[in-house]
């Protein structure tokens, strides 16, 4: 039992096609972001060109989000969101010494996939974090940026729209840093592609 | 299973989102409006204490008929007493003539003694009127607003090339209601306001506009309408800061070019670099630092423009946390191959 492969269809055809238009909406957005920020007459994508394929990927991401975030409200997906609290941080700490040190010894994972549970602690907390923090923050801030007429003028202070542009970036570039590390900890897996055949056909590999 | 009972992300996100939205509608509400919120001078409280100024007895000669829409005089033939309105361009208010810069000024001051006569002689109305340098030129008190420097750039403008003798500087400084704004007024604001409204007194006037052409007026909106967020930019931007050539020593630059070589790139001001650096903001910061110091001056200040590459810190910061993770993952990956 434990050398044969074991398939489980785990990701349902929403949360594919779901998925499949997050990654490509946010490789647009941070290309476009960066041309923006650092915009000067050299960048590879327009400025003007960029400005505009921004707020379209933008709002076309609000859309997506929505309908993520509806159906982790309504289908049992949204279970695999939820943290238990108990022992959460022994949790933790036991994923994370399985990917510093168990990974390397051959260790079994701690935490393997089951239809309880999809993701390990580590994945669960940076997902929470990701799809109920930054997304919704960096789509909130994006409108704000959109619309600056509804933005609030003056936060103790502060200029609302400057505060409200340095929260889009800082959020953008946390999204952008989590993008990269999912994607590392996406070879880690049966084998280093398995997990991104799991994305298109749906069933998740172990052994 | 006990965790199934436990409460959904989403929900804790769906009820931080409506409070979110409960406090900005309270915020919002709270908020003063920006473009209607400025007092135009005639709504201002009209008792003027006259006994202040040294020369108002004398002006009330003048005032007295000039002072408001109409007037009444004896009519030498009929003996009966007549009355009549004012040409709106010859009225002045006291209440705007008193606060404006000119306020200690005697009406003959400027114009001839001969209009103390009733009814004024035909040929007064051929008495050149006095410009700015006239008067405030090579005198050292008034160095300091640089108005040579200003008659210089005024007449290497467009306004001054395009219509020559009939552009003066009256077109957009009236003496008689003249009041210094951007050098005094904390409120950068309603000095973008006052400041834009001289250029839109013509420009979106069509009978102040037709005065000096013959040309249909351009709509200014629809000439604006590639300008992204327009509305804010009208609002929070002076016309000049795009259509006047850029200069750091003036606070109200007077070289106005010809439109193709008014500002379009967005670069412009979006960047560190921003031309708006350069005039009325510049002033604004280095006054709020002398006045407030250095922390609440430059850091609380509202003279900034939102944009791409304004603070480098941020951007080193990002590069090192980027640099970073993107080690950490090489570090892993090598290890994983290697074992």
């Amino acid at each position: 039992m434990n050398h044969q492969t074991e398939r489980l269809y785990l990701y349902p055809v929403w949360i594919r096609i779901w998925h499949m238009a997050n990654a490509l909406l946010c490789l647009t957005l941070i290309i476009t972001g960066l041309s923006i920020q650092f915009s000067n007459p050299e960048t590879i994508v327009k400025f003007n060109a960029a400005v505009s394929v921004h707020n379209i990927a933008g709002i076309i991401l609000s859309v997506s989000y929505g309908i993520f975030f509806i159906g982790n409200l309504f289908t049992p997906n949204g279970a695999y969101y939820v943290i238990p609290v108990k022992g959460f941080l022994d949790r933790l700490q036991k994923q994370f010494i399985y990917y510093t040190v168990g990974l390397f010894k051959k260790a079994d994972a701690p935490f393997p996939v089951n239809e309880e549970s999809k993701f390990n602690p580590l994945q669960q907390v940076t997902y929470v974090v990701l799809m109920y923090g930054f997304v919704p923050f960096v789509i909130l801030s994006g409108w704000g940026l959109l619309y600056p007429e509804i933005t609030v003028k003056s936060f103790f202070g502060f200029s609302g729209l400057d505060l409200t542009d340095l929260f889009h970036i800082v959020a953008g570039f946390a999204i952008s840093i989590i993008m990269c590390v999912h994607v590392y900890f996406c070879t880690i897996g049966k084998n280093p592609t398995s997990n991104f055949k799991s994305m298109i056909n749906g069933f998740h590999e172990s052994h | 299973m006990i965790h199934k009972a436990n409460i959904r992300p989403a929900w804790v996100v769906l009820v931080l989102l409506m409070l979110f939205t409960l406090a900005f509608t309270l915020v919002k509400t709270s908020d003063t409006p920006t473009a209607t919120a400025i007092q135009t001078e005639q709504e201002k409280p009209s008792k003027i204490d006259l006994s202040k100024f040294k020369n108002a007895v004398e002006n009330e000669n003048c005032l007295k008929c000039h002072g408001q829409s109409k007037y009444a005089y004896e009519n030498s033939e009929s003996k009966k007493t007549v009355t009549k309105r004012m040409y709106t361009e010859l009225v002045l208010s006291r209440d705007v003539f008193y606060v404006s810069n000119h306020r200690e000024f005697k009406c003959t001051d400027c114009h001839s003694e001969d209009y103390g006569t009733f009814p004024h002689a035909g040929n007064l109305r051929m008495e050149a009127k006095a410009n700015c340098i006239d008067c405030h030129g090579g005198d050292e008190k008034y160095a300091k607003f640089k108005f040579e420097q200003i008659e210089t750039e005024f007449q290497a403008s467009v306004h001054s090339e395009k219509h020559s003798a009939d552009f003066t500087c009256w077109m957009c400084h009236n003496a008689h209601t003249y009041k210094i704004n951007a050098r005094t007024n904390d409120n950068l604001k309603e000095t973008i306001i006052y400041d834009n409204m001289i250029c839109l007194n013509c420009h979106a006037d069509l009978k102040n506009y037709q005065l000096l052409t013959d040309k249909a007026k351009p709509n200014i909106l629809k000439k604006h309408e590639w300008l992204p967020n327009q509305a804010s930019h009208f609002t929070n931007v002076r016309c000049i800061e795009c259509h006047a050539k850029n200069d750091d020593t003036l606070v109200v630059a007077h070289h106005i070019m010809p439109k193709k070589f008014a500002v379009r790139k967005c670069e412009s001001c979006h960047s560190k670099n921003s031309i708006l650096y350069a005039s009325l903001y510049k002033h604004q910061v280095s006054e709020k630092i002398q006045k407030e110091g250095i922390v609440k001056g430059l850091l609380m200040g509202d003279a900034t423009t939102i944009g791409p590459d304004k603070s480098n810190t941020l951007n080193i910061i990002s590069l090192g946390i980027f640099g970073l993770t993107i080690l950490v993952i090489a570090i892993h990956a090598a290890l994983r191959i290697k074992k």
